[in-house]
């Protein structure tokens, strides 16, 4: 046959660059193919730990984001009404001049009256420095609306969390149980590691009110009523303990289970953990019977310890669980009904965990040496393993949620064993390792200490003298002590009513927050634009970064315009948020693989030359000059702490990881390296990290902690407990009155549940409304992204059978969404495989007209929608003559899936409601055909 | 040449889990940036930025929701591509021997420079496999990425499908389907690999493995857990007993 | 199926052209001189116009020569070839009558065979389309022939003959109809089939790939509501067949009314035309969820 000839070994490029993908957090290695200096393909590299060569559909599409017509091209001052997109494109200095000049006065006179606050920032470690320097106690990062639930719960409990922190062994599990994921950070690991169960023929269950994606692929589809995952949990806990199927010596050994609780309720040390004289935590020792330091060698730490003093009885923590869980109020009948899972379904599933957990366990044989100075033969593994983000995370019960699924997992003895669920250097990390909050303003200084941090009771909170709160989100305050990661969602709301006080300028990166980062919507819109009496806006300056032309950027005064991914240095620091895997340790940089064709600067770098202008310690040198050129420079060249600094590979002469001093080739080294640097975890540090010498001792030489600090999983969270003595009356500090109760109630040291239903008006808004991460989409992002756009346009809402019928819906019907707060009219599709009082939508796919360089009439702005515009930052009022946060108590979480509505039909229309109106494109729109192709 | 080989020396194919399948559409995008950049005219795009933007793709994932007799509705991601037929229709109609089945792989291919862009061999394909380019009139499909899987400029690694590359999930599986010692025909005698619309008598090449049973349709492995105690009282004494055994 | 007007043109006017030829190969009307010009210029301009049109679909019309290759496998390529020998052959025939004077019958009567072969090629290229069962079917050449000659006696004002074919191919192409509604269901290919989860249970659509429309939705999942086309078979016949033929049968002849009925004519198989396409349900469509 005579077929055509064709080549089979095409030349594929010039040159292939090694970076990080920044199409979203999950930061997997990338090799970008160059053709003539320009990016023709990019491909996951196949040596990086988190991706290892496979890439996901947004890091596919790098190529449409980084060519984006929506880019902005050079520093924009605002020339119309905020919110029109009128701007004027101006230069650098010009820029630097007029932010010189809002910010120089403030710090000079109260630095607090600036507002800093970060998207999802990667590089927090360096602008929370710039932050301090400045001296405002105004920082933070998106963390607040985003997953702190997850973060500080699994900090509290054990030292870490999913996501960033740790990851189900999935080379060994026999069972994975993911709760409330769609989509999460980790986004290309976790389907790698589904992959490989699958491949196993091991079980997933997917425990999430919808059947999609990860969920669509589990075995087991456990389709909840949203906000009673904590009910379920402790369900199964109450299965457990009544069985007896608990790991007796893991608790014993690793947990503060054993640890004796003060019963003297006239002691204002009720509740409180017991401590001998040298403050080490105390057990009853099984061999003698007596009081001991738990950590003494050879202690054999009693469960069921408890000692008599002066007619008080002071019991384990373990004895107060047992108590708790074998209440009849967590029986699976009790809680089938709320939950929506049936009782002999629960059962089952405790059945299942015990079986695997304890008839199937595995072990790896390796000797290791415990902190108690022991020596074991080999890490046993309790090969069931979990995952959850915000599905449970983004409740009001959403911290106590996340403490009972730690807690399963700690009573089924999984966590850090084979098969079970695994930290991720430089996790483990107790509490106390964490530093605490900081707020002390001193004018023209820097501030007294980092933003953020771990609050260990009632003094560590951020008040100031007059207990009013003293960061404008109100994070540490009575309202939400232990807010880790600060309130984002609060700030503009806080900022307009004045509450706890003005502010002057509000500098923001990286944050859509006029748009889909925003509960309440149109109602931020409105606090941006809003003006006083004479004129003025109430919010007086907004300073933004942004790469691309978002809803945001049409309501800030100054425009510092970021580059593409592609096109800066950007350092994925163990100091932040880090890439690491349970086997290895790992950071990694991004490099300008092109320049930038625009009069665009990396906002790191931006920052170098502001700090520097403001004077700023820590960018400045002793002679005043300035201290780093650029980003790349701070990242070689910056000291944290002694032999630390940004990056941990190729220190010192190059052949120095972890600790060392700073490279000036350090760069080009993690270039020619690929991007990264890893090292792996020795094999005897591999598991029970938080007890195991051999990985202390090798986590102090990589630099995680300067000396070892083993420590007891919290399955009791003492620093709680110090808030409700407070409420009840006990310590200087006091929280007012109308708090005392909630915090009684919520803040209970061992995990509970409570239902947020009756703040939310359950009774009369009976469905709740959810959002998903789409796959192939990240947030407001994607839609500038011309591929991408295409697999999700707009975004219907999905409908169960029950109340498709119930309304008789058809295929191309529109529905009136009601919440307490908002309505909205949109479009509505049928989904089957879906919780019968639940309803949801993809998120962030609806955009405001003019936005992202799309025509007017793209479907993202006439079909697409946000629920945002029925979500409220604070819940409905009660009656009580105040209004509390739609957050958790806590932590101050946003709650967005709180959201409670009533689904009606409604006539179709041309066009979603709320329609707002378009903002001028500083950038245009983008062609009307694209055939992008390089090389001929 | 539209006359269909006898016989192909290889079954060159794709094997596509659909019980591993989340649906995250990256072997989508990967294909089209591949393709843009590589095998003939760019896959180009209408409206990129507009109202009903609609380009190229030769990969496509799907979602159906499937309600078995008892138990919960399933939901279920679909990719589709070319098939690379045995009994390709798409060929045979085609008028100008554009469209061809490789003699040596079994790959079918069009080649561009003869394409004439009429589309009868989109209308023969049962499965919609192949698009005409609207930029380009020239009709486009599947390559099995024919200029990676042997191209010597790749690192050995990497000459497989960039759909199969990427595909986070291990969903996809590239090989030869008439060795039947080759991984590919090994999974698809283990999961039960079946063709889509065998009616159609088109001989399809890829194959697709079934979703593993779910729900309630699994017996129960684990035997229900037997109370050690009704009340916390009962509970401490089993706890005491408990505690001498470790 | 989307109708696409060229495609729509081109199978109705060259059908036209090459019925018309097919008359005058017989000598049906024996013309000669500037009345046969008339007569042949009418046909080969309908037969190559048609063929033109055809061309309008296409990505890369200029390459269009290449289609004549694969008359082996192909019934595009067949019908090109047989259409270019059909003209070729009818070309000499009617140069020899118009300036010779001379009908040499044998050439007229082989030209007759090969219009007819023609149209049988066009309409091959549907009936083989096994991907929309509607079309894969007897019905659709004796249809696609009979539409031809039925309008090349009209053309060729053989009323007698056109009058028949009129009812003929009414009562025919209602019978096609019925035949073709149930030819999807008999083709055996469901959603399930399709992707293969029949094995589970019931099937439906849950997300398409794209939220936007692509080429195959827009090339293969047209859609025509029930009534809508109920309603255009009812014009299409009237237009088609009745009308025109009440016209021949009981109005005394005139050229006026014979034009009115032609024309009346032509629109009913434009009309019936367009359905062919416009109700064709591919397979692919059961992806999309239609018949889902
Ligand atoms: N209804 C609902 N709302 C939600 C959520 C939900 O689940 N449901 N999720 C919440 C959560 S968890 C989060 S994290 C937020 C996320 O919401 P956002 O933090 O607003 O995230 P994005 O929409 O990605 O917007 C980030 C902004 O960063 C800009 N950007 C992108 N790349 C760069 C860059 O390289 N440099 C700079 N300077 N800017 C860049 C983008 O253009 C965009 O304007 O949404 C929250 N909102
Ligand atoms: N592709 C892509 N990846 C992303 C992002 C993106 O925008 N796109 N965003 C990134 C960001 S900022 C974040 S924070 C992470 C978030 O990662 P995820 O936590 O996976 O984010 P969500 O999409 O909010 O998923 C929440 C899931 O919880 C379920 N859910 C809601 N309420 C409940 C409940 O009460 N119980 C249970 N069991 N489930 C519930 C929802 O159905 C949904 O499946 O994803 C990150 N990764
Ligand atoms: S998950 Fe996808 S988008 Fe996120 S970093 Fe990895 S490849 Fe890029
Ligand atoms: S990449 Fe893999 S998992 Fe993702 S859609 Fe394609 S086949 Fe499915
Ligand atoms: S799938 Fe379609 S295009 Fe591919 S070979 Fe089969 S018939 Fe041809
Ligand atoms: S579109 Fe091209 S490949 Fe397809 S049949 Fe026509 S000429 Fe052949
Ligand atoms: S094999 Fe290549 S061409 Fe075919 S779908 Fe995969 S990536 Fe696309
Ligand atoms: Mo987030």
């Amino acid at each position: 046959m005579n077929q055509p000839v064709i080549n089979l070994s095409p030349k594929v490029s010039d040159e292939v660059r090694k970076t990080t993908c920044y199409m979203c957090a999950c930061r997997c290695g990338i090799n970008v193919h160059m053709k003539d200096g320009k990016v023709a393909y990019i491909e996951g590299n196949k040596d990086h730990p988190v991706n290892q060569g496979v890439l996901c559909a947004k890091g596919s599409a790098g190529i449409m984001q980084h060519n984006a017509p929506s880019r902005l091209k050079a520093p924009l001052k605002r020339v119309g009404p905020r919110g029109s997109g009128e701007f004027e494109e101006i230069t650098w200095e010009e820029a630097y001049d007029i932010a010189v000049g809002i910010l120089e006065p403030v710090r000079r006179d109260n630095p607090e009256k600036l507002a800093f606050f970060t998207g999802r920032d990667q590089s927090q470690s360096f602008t929370s420095l710039w932050a301090q320097g400045f001296g405002t106690p105004n920082y933070a990062a998106h963390g607040g609306f985003c997953s702190v639930n997850m973060a500080a719960a699994g900090i509290y409990t054990m030292g870490g969390a999913f996501w960033e922190f740790g990851q189900p062994d999935w080379d060994r599990t026999k069972m994975v149980m993911i709760f409330g994921v769609a989509e999460d950070h980790d986004s290309n690991p976790i389907k790698m590691g589904l992959g490989k169960v699958k491949a196993r023929g091991a079980k997933v269950y997917g425990v999430n009110p919808i059947r999609s994606g990860y969920n669509a692929v589990a075995d087991e589809w456990v389709g909840i009523t949203p906000g009673t995952d904590g009910l379920f949990i402790l369900s199964l806990v109450h299965e457990l303990f009544k069985a007896g199927k608990i790991d007796l010596h893991y608790l014993a050994q690793w947990t503060n289970a054993p640890v004796l609780v003060n019963g003297d309720e006239k002691s204002e040390d009720f509740g409180l953990l017991m401590r001998d004289k040298d403050n080490k935590l105390m057990v009853i020792d099984r061999n003698t019977g007596k009081p001991a330091a738990f950590n003494k060698k050879g202690v054999k730490p009693d469960l069921a310890g408890s000692q008599r003093v002066k007619g008080v009885t002071h019991r384990s923590v373990f004895q107060h669980m047992a108590e708790k869980y074998l209440d009849p109020q967590y029986a699976p009948e009790a809680v089938a009904e709320k939950t929506g899972i049936t009782a002999d379904r629960i059962k089952r599933i405790a059945a299942e965990l015990a079986d695997v957990a304890f008839n199937q366990a595995i072990e790896v044989k390796q000797t290791w040496t415990d902190f108690r100075g022991e020596t074991h033969d080999k890490f046993v593994g309790r090969p069931v393993s979990f995952h959850s983000m915000r599905g449970i995370s983004a409740h009001a019960n959403g911290f106590q949620t996340c403490r009972a699924l730690h807690m399963l997992q700690i009573i089924l003895g999984t966590v850090e064993t084979p098969g079970g669920m695994r930290f991720k250097p430089p996790y483990p990390k107790p509490p106390e390792a964490h530093p605490k909050p900081h707020c002390k303003v001193t004018p023209g200084q820097a501030l007294d200490g980092p933003h953020l941090g771990f609050t260990h009771g009632p003094d560590d909170l951020a008040l100031k003298e007059d207990g009013s709160p003293a960061r404008i989100d109100k994070a540490f305050t009575w309202e939400n002590p232990m807010s880790s990661h600060g309130m984002m969602h609060m700030v503009i709301s806080n900022a307009h009513a004045g509450v706890p006080y003005k502010i002057d300028t509000l500098f923001m990166y990286m944050a859509n927050m006029s748009w889909n980062s925003s509960m309440n919507t149109r109602g931020v819109i409105d606090m941006l634009t809003d003006k006083d009496e004479q004129g003025n806006y109430v919010i007086p300056n907004i300073i933004y970064s942004d790469a691309y032309s978002s809803e945001m950027v049409s309501y800030a005064d100054l425009i510092l315009p970021d580059t593409t991914y592609l096109e800066r240095h950007d350092c994925i620091s163990l100091l932040d948020r880090p890439i690491c895997e349970a086997d290895a340790v790992a950071d990694a940089i991004r490099w300008p693989v092109v320049e930038p064709d625009r009069d665009v600067k990396g906002f790191q770098s931006a920052l170098c030359d502001l700090g520097a202008r403001l004077g700023l310690p820590g960018f400045v040198n002793e002679d005043g000059s300035q201290k780093y050129q650029d980003y790349a420079d701070y990242i070689t060249n910056h000291i944290r702490r002694p032999g630390v600094g940004p990056l941990a590979g190729f220190r010192g002469n190059g052949d120095e990881h972890g600790r060392g001093e700073s490279n000036p080739g350090q760069l080009d080294a993690y270039i020619d390296n690929g991007g990264f640097w890893m090292e792996h975890v020795p094999e005897d540090a591999a598991f029970f990290k938080p007890w195991n010498m051999n990985y202390q001792d090798w986590a102090v030489k990589k630099s995680f902690f300067d000396k070892p600090m083993p420590y007891l999983f919290n399955l009791y969270v003492e620093p709680m407990r110090k808030f409700q003595l407070a409420a009840e009356g006990h310590g200087t500090r006091q929280p007012p009155d109308h708090l005392r109760d909630r915090i009684k109630a919520t803040m209970d040291p061992l995990p509970i549940w409570y239902s947020n239903e009756d703040e939310n008006k359950a009774d009369e808004f009976p469905v709740t409304a959810l959002t998903q991460r789409p796959m192939a989409m990240y947030h407001s992002w994607g839609s500038q992204n011309a591929w991408l756009r295409q697999i999700h346009g707009h975004n219907p809402l999905y409908v169960p059978t029950k109340i498709w019928e119930e309304n008789n819906f058809s295929e191309g019907d529109w529905a009136k969404v009601t919440s307490p707060h908002g309505e909205i009219t949109v479009p509505v599709a049928h989904q089957a495989a879906l919780n019968e009082n639940t309803i949801w939508t993809w998120n962030a796919i609806g955009k405001r007209k003019g936005a992202w360089a799309l025509e007017e009439d793209a479907p993202e702005t006439t079909k697409g929608f946000l629920l945002n515009h029925l979500i409220h930052e604070l819940l409905p009022p009660k009656g009580d003559g105040l209004r509390w946060a739609n957050s958790d108590p806590i932590t101050g979480q946003a709650a967005w899936f709180d959201l409670k509505v009533r689904v009606e039909k409604a006539p179709p229309l041309e066009q979603t409601k709320p329609d707002i109106p378009a903002q001028k494109s500083p950038v245009g729109t983008g062609p009307k055909n694209l055939t992008w192709k390089l090389g001929q | 040449m539209t006359t269909l080989p006898t016989h192909t020396e290889k079954k060159l194919g794709l094997v596509i889990d659909l019980d591993t399948c989340v649906g995250c559409h990256a072997c989508v995008v990967s294909c089209k940036g591949w393709n843009t950049e590589n095998y003939g005219a760019a896959l180009s795009d209408q409206n990129p930025y507009g109202k009903d933007p609609s380009g190229t793709f030769l990969n496509r994932v799907h979602s159906y929701e499937v309600q078995p007799e008892t138990g919960a509705a399933q939901t279920i991601h679909f990719p589709k591509s070319c098939l690379h037929c045995e009994d390709a229709p798409c060929v045979t109609v085609c008028p100008t021997g554009a469209s061809y089945k490789r003699v040596e792989d079994g790959i079918v291919l069009v080649n561009e420079s003869d394409c004439i862009g009429c589309g009868l061999c989109a209308w023969a394909c049962p499965y919609g496999a192949r698009e005409l380019d609207q930029v380009e009139g020239v009709m486009k499909k599947c390559t099995l990425c024919v200029d990676r899987i042997y191209n010597e400029n790749l690192p050995e690694e990497d000459r497989q499908p960039a759909c199969v590359r990427t595909c986070p999930a291990g969903a996809r599986h590239f090989g030869d389907l008439d060795d039947e010692t080759s991984e590919v025909s090994q999974l698809v005698k283990e999961r039960g690999g079946f063709d889509l619309m065998p009616e159609q008598g088109t001989k399809p090449v890829n194959k697709y493995l079934p979703p593993r049973p779910k729900d309630e349709q699994i017996d129960i492995l684990a035997p229900l857990l037997e109370p050690v105690a009704a009340e916390p009282q009962g509970f401490l004494g089993w706890l005491d007993k408990a505690l001498e055994k470790i | 199926m989307h109708p696409a007007p060229s495609i729509i043109a081109f199978t109705v006017f060259s059908g036209l052209g090459f019925g018309m030829l097919a008359f005058l190969g017989l000598g049906k009307p024996d013309v000669s001189g500037f009345t046969g010009f008339v007569f042949f210029f009418i046909a080969f301009a309908l037969a190559v116009g048609g063929l033109i049109s055809s061309t309008f679909h296409l990505g890369n019309p200029q390459r269009a020569l290449k289609a004549f290759s694969q008359w082996r496998t192909s019934w595009l390529s067949r019908e090109g070839c047989l259409a270019v020998a059909t003209l070729s052959i009818m070309g000499l025939y009617a140069l020899l009558i118009i300036f010779f004077n001379t009908r040499v019958p044998v050439l007229g009567v082989i030209g007759a065979l090969f219009c007819l072969a023609t149209v049988f090629a066009t309409s091959m290229i549907y009936t083989q389309i096994k991907t929309v069962p509607r079309w894969n079917h007897w019905t659709v050449p004796v249809l696609f022939m009979g539409y031809a000659l039925t309008g090349g006696a009209f053309l060729t004002g053989e009323v007698r003959i056109a009058a028949a074919g009129l009812i003929t191919m009414g009562l025919f192409q209602v019978i096609a109809w019925g035949l073709g509604d149930g030819r999807f269901a008999a083709s055996g290919s469901t959603i399930e089939t399709a992707t293969g989860l029949g094995q589970i249970g019931k099937t439906r659509m849950f997300e398409a790939p794209h939220s936007s429309k692509n080429y195959l939705m827009k090339e293969m999942v047209h859609q025509v509501g029930r009534k809508h086309a109920t309603k255009l078979r009812i014009i299409g016949l009237v237009l088609m067949s009745l009308l025109p033929w009440a016209i021949l049968m009981f109005l005394n002849f005139s050229h006026l009314m014979a034009l009115v009925a032609l024309l009346a004519h032509i629109a009913g198989v434009l009309t019936i035309r367009w359905l062919f396409f416009a109700e064709a349900e591919h397979t692919v469509g059961l992806y999309y969820g239609q018949r889902g």
